[in-house]
């Protein structure tokens, strides 16, 4: 309907007729990471209304899924979140063990802990230090990436690759721990530690800093829990729930940690969240190093799963055969399907697989936390104003290859 | 108006536009440029240069060694002439031979060892592999050329006229702000190696070193000064963009409202100097003392004044962590986002050259412009002493150090070094700061900025009533 402005204007005042302005921004914007398009309708600066539109980097990530064998996927799922591969390899080990009735050996599931929580740290840091970044302040964007770099030399050390590892295998790990890993990993955790001290310290205490995160980008607890927000952002609303304590996978019950929780659901909060979580993952990693032996199998002892080994793969005819079948047609997983969900660097990333018996997953579905998360972006911006879309899209974390797949 | 009036005039303008351009521009953005490039382990923009010839390079180290053996027959020179002085020979010829004294020798010596030997140290880093870059000082020349030899675009549905105008208009206050900025105290040209007497006027042809001596002066750089903004706005508008728009209605409300604070917190130092000129301020602040052993600075007297000046022309001049109305990560780049090639680089020239402006500025009203502590017009004076060795084997020296010329140049250097390093202070800020909202910054104006220099006029004024 024609709005007649005229007959709006009671107090006898010349009102100008207005109407919102139509902003489109990304999906190649700075902010936009690249990947989403917000349609905004803004009334000056005030966002009225936003229309996110996510998708500009699907590549079929589960229609891919179901052309290879069911090893061929671990290389897909690093490429979901890319920030934290190795949650999503161990993610999908997990689910594919849940339908297999594997049970790994205790010393694999230190070692994916520790890798896992390795990566959380570097998830972590990277989404808050572009988060200040992106306000301005380059400074502790530069000494978490140095950070993160040093966690990076650990996983490569263990895995080959910095970024994208494929080291997760069904029943176990593609290579044992190398020698050196237990030491290495203690000597960088207090470089973690000392760079978060000092971006808090140049941070928290900056009231530029402060004026732009607090009180943005609020979210109230039952709209994240109607939304199916979880991670961080979720936990920066009050809701203490975190798939490692909710429901402990792998060995998450035996270790001490806590769960930091927010109270406005702001931008601050996700912020403070994300470098106590750091802190927790430390103390998480501390106790597994602790934990994990020194010697003993990493991988399951069974043959239908596990590749042989190479020597005997070379040496012996039916070691070879049995690499070749398993390359070929790729392993067995019994018919079936089944939802295994873990905490991702963003929250609940759950795999729900489909296995027809066949060496190749009939379906792959993810729930990718990010896409999730996306949905709540909406309600947090309405209101506030377009520099507000930096932090608070930031502080939601979204990662294209998760939400897009 | 005669010629050598004109002539002044050209020249002055000349060395401000000079100093602003070839010195200050290149300088601040090689500070930021090349620092984020060693934040980053990375070599920055240190490429561009002018290729030399083969055997200048490959000699290299052999120039290094002739500038270390030259600093090092300097240095020997040096303390043979100070024992021949010491001896009572300053006025014979230098090494027997020569057309200079003994006294000169040792000054000329003594300031070229140290010289030369700094030359000869920074020599390989003058180059990058057969280029000479000056430290990386080239590539920001470089890259101006390479700017204006790009094709030009103009978005198809901009306002061509606006869209093309708007770079010039902002060049104009970066350019003629200069203007009366004081640089040097007054230059009398007939006793140029002559110790000026402290008091008493001094006959014979003066040369100013202003450009226009105003009788309005600080009211002349804040009407130009206000016309940055309409190019900005025009910017913004005439672009055909929405995210340009949005930085320059940013850009027009945040400069108008950092001009009220800019103006009030000048006030209090309008009443304390009771001068509007530029010249006479720097003249008051050289001429009077803070407790008896301080410089009378400005900011010594209006220190909340500079912390607001300061701090509002940053704003003015919209950078970090003022610089919403370029607001790279949410408005990709604000009102000049349109722009490329030539014009873009007159975005970038207007403002670096509003940053070395208004240090120029901060320097000439707070930190007594070409004001040298000790330093007066008859040359070195502290505590009641005058520099003076006339009656023994040294008077070449205070001489040299008290003549009319060398005060000069030092009074010049002076300035220009406290103005380079207020502009690099700016610039420092950007590396720890993040931006502002733009809501935020008009609340910091009007709510807290305002009321400040509001008040720093009151107590300006009481303190003036009580103690005059």
């Amino acid at each position: 309907m024609e709005t007649n402005y005229e007959e709006l204007d009671e107090d006898g005042q010349l009102e100008l007729p207005a109407e919102p302005m139509r902003l489109n921004m990304g999906p190649s914007h700075p902010a936009m990471h690249g990947t989403i398009r917000m349609v905004l309708d803004l009334d000056g600066e005030t966002i009225t209304d936003v229309d996110i539109q996510p998708g500009y980097l699907h590549r079929g990530f589960e229609k891919s899924c179901e052309r290879g064998t069911w090893n061929q996927v671990f290389p897909y799922v690093d490429r979901l979140n890319y920030v934290s591969p190795m949650l999503n390899n161990v993610g999908f080990s997990l689910a594919v063990e849940k339908l297999a009735g594997l049970k790994v050996p205790e010393r694999c599931t230190w070692y994916r802990m520790v890798l896992g929580e390795l990566a959380r740290i570097s998830d972590h840091l990277t989404c808050n230090s572009a988060s200040a970044m992106e306000l301005g302040a380059f400074t502790p964007f530069l000494w978490c990436i140095k950070t993160r770099d040093f966690v990076w030399d650990i996983l490569e050390q263990e895995t080959g690759a910095r970024l994208t590892h494929s080291f997760g295998r069904i029943g176990g790990m593609a290579k044992p721990p190398t020698e050196h890993f237990k030491e290495h990993t203690l000597a960088v955790l207090p470089q973690v530690e000392e760079s978060i001290a000092e971006t808090e310290a140049l941070l928290l205490k900056n009231r530029i800093f402060l004026d732009r995160m607090q009180n943005v980008g609020n979210l109230r607890p039952e709209r994240a829990l109607a939304l199916g927000v979880t991670g961080p952002v979720l936990r920066s609303t009050g809701v203490d729930y975190d798939v490692r304590k909710a429901n402990p996978y792998m060995f998450y019950k035996d270790v001490d940690f806590d769960i930091p929780v927010g109270h406005d659901g702001d931008n601050f909060d996700r912020f403070m969240i994300r470098f106590e979580e750091i802190r927790q993952s430390i103390r998480i990693i501390r106790q597994c190093v602790e934990k994990m032996p020194d010697s003993g199998p990493v991988n399951v002892d069974d043959p239908r799963f596990v590749y042989p080994d190479k020597s005997q793969v070379y040496n012996t005819i039916e070691a070879t055969i049995a690499h070749f079948k398993m390359v070929m047609e790729g392993v067995k997983v019994p018919a079936g399907e089944v939802y295994s969900y873990t905490e991702g660097g963003n929250g609940e990333l759950g795999f729900f697989i489909v296995s027809d018996g066949t060496g190749t997953p009939y379906r792959v579905r993810v729930r990718p936390p990010c896409f999730l998360n996306l949905q709540a972006c909406r309600e947090m911006l309405v209101g506030d104003m377009i520099p507000d879309i930096v932090p608070t899209f930031g502080s939601i974390n979204m990662i294209g290859g998760e939400c897009d797949r | 108006m005669d010629f050598w009036f004109i002539l002044g005039v050209i020249l002055k303008m000349a060395f401000i536009l000079g100093v602003a351009l070839l010195l200050y521009a290149p300088v601040f953005v090689l500070f930021e440029r090349r620092q984020s490039a060693y934040f980053q382990d990375r070599l920055g923009p240190y490429m561009g240069g002018v290729k030399m010839p083969r055997a200048v390079i490959d000699n290299l180290p052999m120039l290094q060694m002739g500038g270390y053996a030259s600093a090092a027959g300097a240095g020997a020179t040096a303390l043979l002439s100070i024992v021949m002085v010491f001896l009572g020979h300053a006025g014979e010829p230098g090494l027997w031979i020569l057309p200079i004294s003994w006294g000169t020798l040792l000054l000329l010596s003594a300031l070229g060892a140290p010289a030369q030997a700094v030359g000869a140290f920074v020599l390989p880093h003058l180059f990058y592999r057969d280029r000479l870059t000056l430290f990386g000082g080239l590539h920001a020349v470089f890259d101006a050329v390479k700017s204006f030899t790009k094709e030009d675009i103009v978005p198809p549905r901009a306002d061509k006229f606006l869209y093309s105008i708007a770079p010039i208009i902002a060049m104009i206050p970066a350019f003629s702000l200069g203007a009366v900025i004081p640089f040097g105290p007054d230059l009398h040209l007939d006793y140029l190696f002559d110790t000026l007497p402290t008091e008493g006027v001094i006959d014979g042809p003066v040369a100013h070193l202003q450009v226009a001596s105003l009788n309005v002066g600080i009211l002349y750089i804040f009407a130009i000064g206000g016309t940055g903004v309409i190019s900005a706005a025009i910017a913004g508008y005439s672009s055909d963009n929405k995210f340009a728009l949005l930085g320059g209605i940013r850009a027009a409300s945040q400069m108008v409202s950092y001009e009220v604070t800019l103006g009030l917190s000048l006030v209090g130092c309008f009443m304390l100097y009771d001068t509007l000129r530029l010249d006479e301020m720097v003249t008051w602040q050289s001429e009077n003392s803070f407790l008896g052993i301080f410089p009378a600075w400005g900011v010594f007297y209006q220190p909340l004044a500079f912390v607001l000046f300061f701090f509002a022309s940053i704003a003015e001049y919209k950078r970090v962590p003022f610089d919403a109305p370029e607001g790279e990560s949410e408005i990709v780049a604000g009102y000049f986002l349109e722009y490329g090639t030539g014009k873009w680089l007159m975005w970038m020239i207007s403002e670096f050259l509003e940053v070395a402006i208004s240090s120029m500025l901060i320097a000439t009203i707070f930190f007594g412009g070409w004001d040298v502590p000790g330093l007066t017009r008859s040359g070195w004076e502290a505590f009641g002493y005058h520099f003076d060795l006339s009656g023994t084997n040294w008077e070449f020296l205070s001489n040299f150090a008290n003549s009319h010329l060398f005060v000069t140049v030092v009074s010049i250097a002076a300035f220009l070094g406290k103005a380079l390093l207020l502009g690099i202070l700016s610039l420092q800020v950007r590396w720890t700061l993040p931006r502002f909202r733009y809501d935020q910054i008009m609340q910091l104006c009007w709510k807290l900025f305002l009321p400040l220099s509001l008040l720093n006029v009151f107590v300006t004024g009481v303190l003036i009533l009580l103690f005059s």
